[in-house]
């Protein structure tokens, strides 16, 4: 196995997926077939090549600095779960 | 053991555009939950983020003022974290390649020493929003009105040796940012942020010791305060041999304490990677030629050249320069006046003190410059004295007009008339037959301190306008 | 009626021979009819959709009519739709009704394209055979036991079935031209940038690009006209000047330089397919087309890179559902991680949380390097090979599929395997190129589908050449029977 099960835990709580427990074993087994496919790749020697984020390799553009929104919020939380007084509700964060 | 402190810090400061940083939502402070918060900010699916020129040229002006190397290219990166204050997931930030890059800025300390920080890099991000912890039903309020508006994050090195410097850096910073227009620089806002890496190590020695974070200290009373309650928690932890953990811990002022924030630093790893979204900024030489000349002169220009100018010790200088807005009063204070020390002593003296008891800011000073610079000008042309000047300024201060109006209408030009100044003593040699009795069988020796009652009688009589020199030099004939 | 070209359409509601409202009607009877068994479509639009022709019908009326005035389309669903459900075939959007609408759409309506509905979809794009969808496969219509190729499966199988005049899809790694060639119709994925990415549902942002699927290249040049442009809301968007694609379909081939990437042309290259590649070559060869072998040595990296590059960006852009501002949230979470971990683990389908999963350890500390910068590296490497390529010729010929529609279920177990199936659209999507594919044969009663790849920003001749192979043959008139 390339990736170990408790790699995999590690990852699914950064990407916050809860993984059940009986699936563990058989998506540890997925991703490591995948990231063994994925490997092929660092044979090739790229010491001096340069990497591609964008294919184009364009510049950013820039955008005036106008306020051109205005308040829609009444429009834009009717798809929110849950809203109180205009704030989006989540459990309890403690700090 | 002796330990020398280690402090570097990492300010976030608000940048003052009318829009976001990627969006059109305004950036104004205090509206209501989520009503500034466009479908951007908010991620929803399928919005994209376009970057906004001002917040690159305040970027670019900060850089310019600290002497440092501006980047022709800079690209965005993604900061991946969970938290319900960031909507996308992810912050925008900038990693590998910043805006600005190294440059320094120079401190000076009440005791007369100077230094040199150095700024390791600034680089521009998104403000995340603001969680509320009212009880909502035992749920958190989220509102993402402050999403996305523009940060600079400015990096030091860990140059400053106490909280006093640290303190000093900070405002140093504060007074850069405000005179470059680039933040309102209002702490009490969030406009100016400041996280505290604060580390112990023996005199002498060239490594570093273990540092721990203090996030988030919001005052430059705070900023003193924090550090060196953990610069005295690190150094009884060191004294009995223990090991300073490394760890970000928050300030509880109330406690007057630092204390450990476990919870988010459990496998934090933010994966940043170039973010698809945004393409590199590219600028060239003429753009930062351009953005060059609007800078406008900066603090430590300033200080120097009250200092030659004006003849200002280096503590005026120094304060009338930390700000723009204290600047110009004084100067405009100091040109009406003719007179750069007196309008500097006035400056500092009565209008701070008035400033400070209703808690104003200079700009809002109800006393104009010129009309204080005025005023200073009526003392050294002898129309008043210092004395009366006092009221004057009192009654400028409560809204009564310009000094010549209040000096007309009240009666308080100084008398210079010496046949009215001498009518005046002669009344009061008369009111007073006893004293002048006394006074005469005096000897030389005891006359001088006599001579005071008679004067501050005659000042009395002529309610304080007569000229204090010719009082005392008529009294002084008149008694002979 | 339903298996005419656009052009056709749009003389005849010009000659008043049907209106946009009949054929709205007649489109919207055929989906009642088929989509119970074909399952292209989430959402048919059925009231708004006659009364958009109504509105189109007397804009005709009215001499202002636009490109597309009353022809009936079907939006990918992935592309934001103001007051119609877009799930991007997912769980977690099952129930987000966006407020706004995306630049590819609102371009349709402002043509006065009518919209009949959206179309099934790998779920958030993530798939090569329709399989991943929370709204169930969609069937092929050419053979109701195969996929119809992925992810823009729905689109491709309602244009094949004659269910919409035309329809857009978006194309991250072959999602365009894969279903396009399974289902023997034309697709377009242009050049990354042409078209803009703004409410589009991201799945990989350096790669996704939006395109049309239709009957022909012909239709396509007149969709991409409507498409493409400058997005001042998209930093990704290029200014680049948009061409005359419909103008320039007259264009004769003499003088163009094709060129074969032997690379594709391997032992992994099902016989039949390649037989009729062939066909395909000497027909370009007839229009006076020169035939030229190049090498595209990168080519079997592509997949590897891509699989490291679009997770990577997907456990990103897919970090936003998080049950907070919109879409699913689970049943009274415990705390904040139990909302973020239950809620993507029920919002989300395998092949997605596979998908974030791989991109989260390939961006995670002391992997970063090894995968994903990599792989960015390999990206630019494959980018050279067809700068240089291009340096020789005007055009790339090649197939766009290893093999043809296969049995829903053969491939779903092995990811790996449903991965191998984009090997030849890949290169392209990493490289930013356009590419056409368009159908060129049959084996077995299934569509076989021809590549053509252009350089940065030459769809015209892309379109053209397209348009010139299908004025000689007849694969894109060949349309399924339907049970």
């Amino acid at each position: 196995m390339t990736i170990k099960s408790e790699e995999v835990e590690k990852i699914a709580f950064l990407a916050r997926l809860r993984v059940a427990e009986d699936n563990r074993g058989k998506l540890t087994e997925d991703l490591s077939q995948i990231l063994d496919f994925v490997d092929q790749m660092k044979a090739v020697d790229t010491r001096n090549v340069t990497p591609l984020s964008n294919p184009l390799e364009m510049h950013q553009i820039l955008r005036p600095d106008t306020v051109t929104e205005e308040n829609q919020r009444d429009r834009l939380q009717a798809v929110a779960p849950a809203t109180e007084l205009g704030l989006f509700l989540v459990p309890k964060v403690i700090e | 053991m002796a330990w020398e402190v280690v402090i570097g810090l990492e300010v976030h400061v608000q940048l003052a555009t009318r829009s976001k940083i990627f969006s059109g939502a305004s950036t104004a402070f205090g509206a209501s939950p989520n009503t500034q918060a466009c479908a951007v900010d908010l991620a929803m699916p399928g919005m994209l983020p376009v970057f906004n020129e001002e917040a690159l040229r305040m970027a670019v002006k900060f850089g310019l003022a600290i002497g440092a190397e501006i980047s022709e290219r800079s690209v965005f990166d993604r900061k991946n974290y969970f938290y319900p204050d960031l909507p996308k997931g992810y912050q925008i930030s900038q990693l590998d390649h910043p805006t600005v890059k190294a440059g320094s800025i120079d401190i000076h300390l009440a005791d007369g020493t100077g230094k040199t920080i150095g700024v390791t890099r600034a680089h521009l991000e998104e403000d995340a929003g603001k969680s509320l912890h009212e009880d909502f039903h035992g749920m958190t309020g989220i509102d993402l009105n402050r999403a996305g508006t523009p940060l600079l994050e400015i990096v030091s090195e860990p140059d400053l040796r106490s909280a006093k410097e640290a303190v000093a850096y900070l405002k140093k910073l504060h007074s850069i940012v405000t005179y470059l227009g680039i933040s309102d620089g209002d702490m009490s806002q969030g406009s100016m942020r400041c996280d505290c890496n604060v580390s112990l190590r023996p005199k002498g020695q060239a490594e570093f010791g273990t540092r721990t974070e203090i996030k988030n200290v919001n005052s430059f009373k705070f900023v003193e305060k924090a550090i060196n309650t953990e610069i005295e928690r690190q150094t009884d932890i060191l004294e009995d041999d223990g090991k300073i953990t490394q760890e970000t811990r928050l300030y509880d002022a109330d406690k007057d304490e630092t204390r450990s924030m476990r919870s988010k630093e459990f496998a934090n790893d933010y994966r940043y990677f170039p973010d698809p979204d945004l393409l590199p900024v590219v600028i060239d030489q003429a753009y930062i030629e351009a953005v060059k000349s609007t800078l406008p002169e900066l603090p430590e220009a300033k200080l120097k050249r009250f200092k030659e100018q004006y003849g200002l010790s280096d503590y005026d200088a120094e304060i009338l320069s930390s700000s723009r807005q204290q600047a110009d009063y004084f100067e405009a204070a100091a040109s009406a006046a003719g007179d750069a020390k007196l309008a500097a002593n006035w400056v500092m003296g009565d209008l701070a003190k008035n400033l400070n008891q209703q808690n104003l800011e200079i700009s809002e000073s109800p006393v104009p410059a010129e009309h204080l610079g005025l005023l200073i000008s009526r003392i050294k042309d002898k129309t008043i004295s210092g004395k009366i000047a006092k009221d004057v300024f009192t009654a400028m201060w409560n809204g009564e007009g310009s000094p010549d109006n209040i000096i007309e209408s009240k009666g308080l030009k100084q008398v210079t008339d010496s046949g009215a100044i001498e009518a005046i003593v002669d009344q009061v040699l008369a009111d007073n037959p006893k004293q002048v009795e006394q006074y005469r069988a005096a000897d030389e020796a005891k006359r001088g301190k006599m001579v005071g009652f008679f004067v501050g009688q005659t000042m009395k009589a002529s309610k304080g306008k007569a000229n204090p020199q010719q009082v005392n030099q008529i009294l002084k004939q008149k008694l002979s | 009626m339903s298996f005419k070209s656009i052009s056709e359409l749009l003389n005849g509601l010009t000659q008043k021979e049907f209106s946009s409202v009949e054929l709205t009607r007649d489109y919207l009877k055929r989906i009642q009819q088929y989509n119970a068994e074909l399952n292209c479509f989430i959402t048919i639009a059925e009231d708004q959709a006659v009364e958009a022709a109504e509105t189109a019908d007397k804009r005709r009326e009215t001499g202002a009519a636009g490109l597309l005035e009353g022809i009936p389309v079907a939006h990918k669903d992935l592309f934001c739709t103001e007051g119609t459900l877009t799930s991007c075939a997912s769980n977690m959007l099952s129930n987000f009704i966006p407020p706004y609408e995306s630049t590819v759409t609102r371009r349709f309506l402002e043509a006065g394209a009518v919209c009949l509905g959206k179309t099934n979809m790998d779920e958030f794009a993530m798939g090569s055979s329709n399989e991943n969808s929370h709204f169930g496969p969609v069937r092929n219509p050419w053979d109701s036991t195969r996929v119809p190729g992925g992810s823009s499966g729905g689109s491709a199988a309602a244009v094949a079935a004659g269910l919409c005049a035309a329809a857009t899809g978006t194309d991250t790694g072959g999602s365009i031209r894969q279903p396009a060639a399974f289902c023997g119709i034309t697709g377009l994925k242009p050049t990354y940038g042409r078209i803009s990415r703004l409410g589009m549902i991201a799945f990989a942002s350096s790669l996704d690009q939006a395109g049309p699927m239709a009957r022909s290249a012909e239709d396509c040049a007149l969709l991409l006209q409507v498409m493409a442009g400058h997005d001042p809301m998209d930093s990704t968007s290029a200014q680049q000047a948009v061409d005359q694609y419909s103008h320039n379909l007259g264009s004769e081939l003499k003088g163009l330089t094709i060129g074969l990437p032997k690379e594709y042309y391997n032992e992994g290259l099902d016989p039949t397919i390649g037989q009729a590649l062939q066909e395909a070559i000497k027909t370009y060869e007839s229009l006076g087309a020169t035939i030229k072998e190049v090498s595209l040595p990168h080519t079997s990296l592509s997949v590897p890179a891509y699989y490291v590059i679009a997770p990577a960006e997907a456990s990103a852009n897919l970090a936003r559902f998080d049950g907070v501002r919109y879409g699913k949230r689970c049943d009274s979470p415990a705390d904040l991680d139990d909302l973020y971990m239950r809620t993507r683990a029920e919002g989300f389908g395998a092949e997605v949380q596979r998908r974030i999963l791989i991109g989260t350890y390939v961006l995670s500390a002391g992997y970063f390097d090894a995968y994903y910068r990599q792989a960015q590296k390999i990206r630019r490497l494959i980018k050279n090979d067809f700068v240089e390529a291009f340096g020789q010729v005007d055009l790339l010929l090649c197939p766009t599929t290893p093999d043809c529609a296969f049995p829903l279920g053969s491939k779903s177990a092995d990811p790996v395997q449903m991965y191998l199936e984009d090997i030849f659209t890949i290169p392209t999507s990493l490289a930013g190129l356009p590419a056409l594919a368009l159908p060129c044969g049959q084996a077995n009663g299934l569509p076989i589908g021809l590549q053509l790849i252009g350089n940065y920003f030459q769809e015209a001749r892309l379109l053209n050449a397209g348009h010139q192979y299908q004025q000689r043959t007849d694969w894109h008139l060949q349309h399924p029977t339907l049970g």
